[in-house]
């Protein structure tokens, strides 16, 4: 772990500044994540700006009917809140799925979000790695593939996005609330916030350096049954080899977001559309880009299975 | 003592003490987190400093240069230990990798390294300022490659002999009815103990002292002495407390040469911890094995024709996985062919892991068993109970001392339900899931080793027990405790024992599941000693003495244990040695093993719904901690059953998912209803306590059991372990 600054930030903009005005900087919230890799050397910033002070932890009601959840808000908080458990319960199945209780109560929303790429050669320093070092190369690309990306890779990366949260507010279409070091605010769709890998894997989001996240918005409740699966090699504590979130509708309309497969939450419209046709063909028109390597093929009929155990469980409930 | 006529009747066969449920005689420390760890030593070595390892980052080459001169201006360096200031160190007698590149590097993350400052923080980041420059050179890491020439090695030591031919397996098989023709794959797997490598190393001129993490002080000593090229007798260590090891901590792993080689370097104790990472790829592991078997049996079941060929890899000089170990005595078969051969790897070193050939050999002969019962038509269980034999299958005129291994399998099958089981495969349905049962046999080597102790008896009646016995986690201290108090007559509450000190008497340590039943023996011999020598200081008849409920009695005199000691301590010491015996008798463990699983239709997940083990292992000295042994067996067998792999990159030369969250354990939810249960037997030829350890039985046959079990749930054969989702998905029925 490289020496660092550490400091404190009073308000939003104040923290967004510090990191806008200094190179290397980063926020740091649960830490769960990013102190992790900083022990490794993967992540080396030479300031780290710490937003827990900041009064970002609470959920409200929003006027349109929906809820704001503020970026501080942890895992565990946000998943047994009443209303969510009521009106978003693919939010609260979804972060439950997810690491360990004690990471849980540590791991923030924002936070989770931001969650970087389990691949394993991102995380040993002396491969190679786009994400990590740009311009090194791909060593997943040709090595041990088997829990990376299916789809919308590059020839420059394959890694996944690894949380469970965000499948859910994908689904959800959940509106992700930011600051920048002038004050200034934007809402990005969450459809919009993780990035594909392209020529730039070293960028997960949009976010720009010192662009900090205040909150995570739901529209008003869309009812529905709401289901995530998660499948794994082991039962708990793992991360996703697919996983599917799903709001599905009594005439078999609705909406399906898969995890472990992409860069991002792979949600594809045209393919909720013939969800009522059931899961092979959504599952065709969701993967029909599709290029895995060959240890990760197996994720296209896991993906395609995973989400026929969703329907059935929909329709059983 | 010498031990070579089977025990008589004894004072442990009172059993008063022996054989009932302890509570872990250190049970408070550890649950009071007051046990100290190897790391967490601090007044021992005044002044020490940290070190911090670095790893090779290339797999095969040697270092062109290093950069040090950054680090060693970075805050709080004492000092950068390389190839360069670190003498040459030599290699211990166990293990054939070298602690340090020097220039050579033989595997990934070999130690390049060793970065020593005031505080750990310190050390790391300046490790990070070292800048190495090497030269790659072209390894080997693709055991496939080399599988069908790799030849069969010279003799080694330890794992029985590599080729073994009895009768004529070629003819046999050839002409039997019945065959199963198959190959297996056991992956590289690790052993992930919660606690990390650890040392503080302190140098007294020309003596060194370790507070560390290692099971077997014997071997310690030795192998530090000859990688430090000291004389064993200077060196000292000290491992009260290990918080497991499954055999990755046999004897010195870099930490403690390290730690050791950076304190003399920088004039100042060390103390050092290997991160986890390095635990996969600078440590040893149990390395992949590639096991052809060939199975012939005549329609009846019996097998004629028995074939096991295993073959692993390792660095030059390395040891064999003696995968056929097992094979060699579980059943029956006029006709049998066992061969381990061995190709050169540049991965890290293989060498022991729990149950090292036994467990992962029954993994594959015991799915291939499942097959042939499969093709005969017969129940899994009888055609165990058909193969049975009394006798060592390669050598008939040598009996097993016991072998109640088909009492195992019928208390096994009457106890979990076996009757219910449907043999054709695919037939149970619950919801989502295809249930499954399964079951495999075990056999696992009761060995036991010479062993002392010294017992000293203070005035208050207290018995003090010390040895070189070490605890990792499986319960020695109880064992040494109960045993000392069955035979001196008195309460557990007046036993004190000390283990973990390399100055103690001599025991084999922990490891090949003779810990528990030599340090046991080997305090017998001492108690026994220290019965002498009370009724003498007391001047009663030793013929006639009797030692109960802290009184000694002989005729109409009696004295309480304590005023033996009056006119002050009584210490004696004694080792027990063992001859003969395990060449008169096969001396072995056993246990049927039963798994229930379920495996998702749509996905594939599997989840094991229930374990059961059935043990004979001689006389249980402790059935609270024996059981705790074999479920911590269950529980690594489900890992290497449904999870556990370390992943080769053979471009760059290493194993890929070094870290806990890449090598899947299993964790709490992966771990169903679980009971181990332990026929109720003494083997009289093994000690005169009659004891056997079960630690790498538990282990053993339980990962072909969860795979037999997955195919009777499935309808699906997969030899490849471990059995993930991904290698059957595609053959599940099609229910989208």
């Amino acid at each position: 772990m490289k020496s660092f600054t550490y400091e404190r930030a009073r308000t939003p903009a104040e923290a967004a500044a510090a990191v806008a005005r200094t190179p290397g900087a980063k926020f740091l919230a649960g830490g769960t994540n990013l102190l992790d890799l900083m022990k490794l050397e993967v992540e080396t910033p030479t300031y780290l700006v710490d937003v827990q002070d900041l009064a970002l932890d609470r959920i409200e009601n929003t006027g349109e009917g929906g809820l704001r959840i503020g970026a501080l808000v942890s895992n565990t908080a946000l998943s047994a809140d009443m209303r969510v458990r009521r009106d978003y319960g693919v939010l609260a199945r979804a972060i439950q799925a997810g690491a360990s209780g004690q990471l849980r109560n540590k791991a923030t929303t924002a936070g989770n979000l931001l969650q970087r790429t389990r691949c394993p050669y991102f995380y040993d320093t002396a491969m190679p790695c786009n994400k990590r070092a740009p311009g090194s190369g791909c060593a997943a690309i040709g090595g041990y593939s088997r829990q990376l990306a299916v789809i919308g890779s590059s020839d420059t990366c394959i890694a996944t996005y690894p949380g469970d949260m965000a499948q859910a507010m994908r689904v959800l279409d959940a509106t992700v609330e930011t600051v920048n070091a002038r004050g200034a605010t934007r809402a990005i769709p969450i459809a919009d916030f993780h990035r594909l890998p392209g020529d730039k894997p070293e960028r997960d989001n949009v976010l720009a350096h010192g662009e900090l996240i205040t909150a995570v918005t739901l529209p008003p409740p869309i009812g529905g049954t709401h289901l995530y699966r998660k499948v794994r090699d082991r039962a708990s504590y793992a991360f996703a080899l697919v996983s599917v979130a799903a709001v599905l509708q009594r005439d078999g309309t609705g909406r399906v977001c898969f995890g472990g497969v992409a860069h991002k939450p792979w949600r594809v419209e045209a393919a909720e559309a013939v969800l009522p046709k059931g899961a092979r063909a959504a599952a065709a028109i969701a993967f029909a880009d599709a290029r895995p390597t060959e240890a990760a093929r197996f994720k296209l009929s896991l993906a395609t299975r995973t989400l026929a155990a969703v329907i059935a469980e929909g329709k059983a409930g | 003592m010498k031990f070579d006529t089977p025990a008589g009747t004894n004072p442990t066969d009172r059993m008063r003490v022996l054989g009932k449920p302890l509570d872990r005689y250190e049970a408070l420390l550890k649950t009071t987190g007051t046990a100290t760890y190897a790391y967490e030593w601090k007044d021992v070595a005044p002044g020490f400093a940290y070190g911090y390892v670095l790893g090779a980052t290339i797999s095969k080459g040697r270092i062109l240069a290093i950069d040090t001169r950054e680090a060693e201006r970075a805050p709080g360096v004492v000092g950068v230990v390389t190839y360069r200031n670190a003498g040459k160190p030599g290699v211990g007698k166990f293990y054939v990798q070298k602690m340090l590149a020097a220039p050579e590097v033989d595997h990934y993350h070999q130690p390049v390294a060793v970065v020593v400052a005031d505080t750990f923080e310190q050390a790391r980041a300046a490790a990070a300022l070292l800048r190495v420059d090497y030269a790659r050179s072209d390894g080997r890491f693709d055991l496939d490659a080399q599988a069908a020439t790799a030849p069969v090695p010279p003799q080694g030591e330890f794992g029985g002999p590599n080729e073994k031919a009895i009768g004529s397996f070629g003819q046999a098989f050839a002409a039997a009815p019945v065959k199963v023709d198959q190959r297996y794959v056991v992956p590289d797997q690790a052993h992930c103990m919660m606690e990390p490598h650890a040392t503080i190393a302190r140098w007294d001129g020309d003596r060194v002292t370790c507070w560390t993490s290692i099971q077997q002080m014997n071997w310690g000593t030795r192998d530090l002495g000859l990688i430090l090229d000291i004389p064993k007798e200077n060196v000292r260590l000290h491992s009260p407390f290990i918080g497991g090891g499954f055999g990755g901590k046999g004897t010195v792993q870099a930490d403690l040469a390290l730690a050791a080689i950076a304190a003399r370097v920088v004039g100042r104790p060390v103390k050092l911890a290997l991160q986890r990472p390095l635990m996969f790829n600078t440590t040893i592991h149990r390395p992949k094995t590639i096991q052809h078997i060939q199975l012939g049996a005549e329609r009846d079941g019996r097998l004629t024709a028995i074939l096991h060929d295993s073959v692993s890899g390792n660095l030059p000089g390395g040891r064999t996985e003696p995968c056929v170990t097992s094979t060699r005595g579980l059943y029956a078969g006029a006709n049998r062919l066992t061969r381990t051969r061995l190709a050169t790897l540049d991965l890290a070193e293989g060498n022991a892991m729990r149950a090292p050939g036994e467990a992962p050999g029954l993994m594959a002969l015991e799915i291939a068993m499942d097959e042939l019962a499969e093709k005969l038509g017969m129940d899994p269980v009888q055609l165990r109970i058909v193969n049975d034999t009394q006798v060592d299958p390669e050598e008939p005129s040598r009996p097993f001392s016991k072998r109640a291994f088909v009492q195992c399998l019928e208390e096994g099958a009457a106890r979990f339900g076996w009757r219910s089981r449907k043999a054709e495969p695919g037939q149970v349905r619950d919801g989502e899931w295809l249930i499954g049962m399964g079951m495999a046999g075990a056999i696992r080597g009761g060995k036991i080793a010479k062993a002392g102790a010294r017992a000293r008896l203070g005035r208050d009646g207290r018995v003090t027990i010390e040895t070189d016995m070490t605890d990792i986690g499986t319960g020695s201290y109880t064992v040494v405790q109960q045993t000392a108090a069955e035979v001196m007559g008195v309460a557990a509450d007046r036993i004190v024992v000390k283990l973990g000190d390399s100055s103690f008497p001599e025991t084999p340590g922990s490891g090949g599941q003779q810990g528990a039943p030599s340090v046991a023996a080997g305090t017998y011999a001492a108690c026994m000693a220290l019965r002498d020598a009370v009724a003498q200081r007391l001047g009663f008849n030793t013929a006639e003495v009797e030692f109960a409920d802290g009184q000694v009695r002989a005729g109409n005199r009696t004295a309480s244990l304590g005023d033996a000691a009056v006119g002050g301590e009584i210490v004696v010491e004694d080792t027990i040695t063992f001859e003969k015996l395990a060449e008169q008798f096969n001396q072995q463990t056993f246990a049927a093993h039963f798994a229930e699983v379920a495996v998702n239709a749509y996905t594939g997940e599997t989840r094991v719904r229930r374990v059961l083990s059935v043990c004979a292992a001689g006389r249980i000295i402790n059935p609270k901690t024996a059981r705790s042994q074999v479920i911590g067996g269950i529980v690594m067998g489900i890992g290497a059953a449904l999870t556990e792999e370390m992943a080769v990159d053979k471009r760059f030369g290493f194993f890929v998912n070094h870290d806990l969250a890449g090598y899947e354990v299993p964790v709490h939810a992966d771990v169903p209803h679980l009971d181990a249960i332990f026929l109720d037997e003494v083997d009289p030829t093994i000690s005169p306590v009659k004891a056997k350890g079960v630690g790498e039985l538990g282990l053993t046959g339980v990962a072909p059991a969860i795979a037999n079990a997955i195919y009777n749930a499935t309808g699906i054969r997969v030899r490849d372990y471990p059995l993930t989702l991904d290698k059957y998905l595609d053959r599940l029925p099609d229910i989208v």
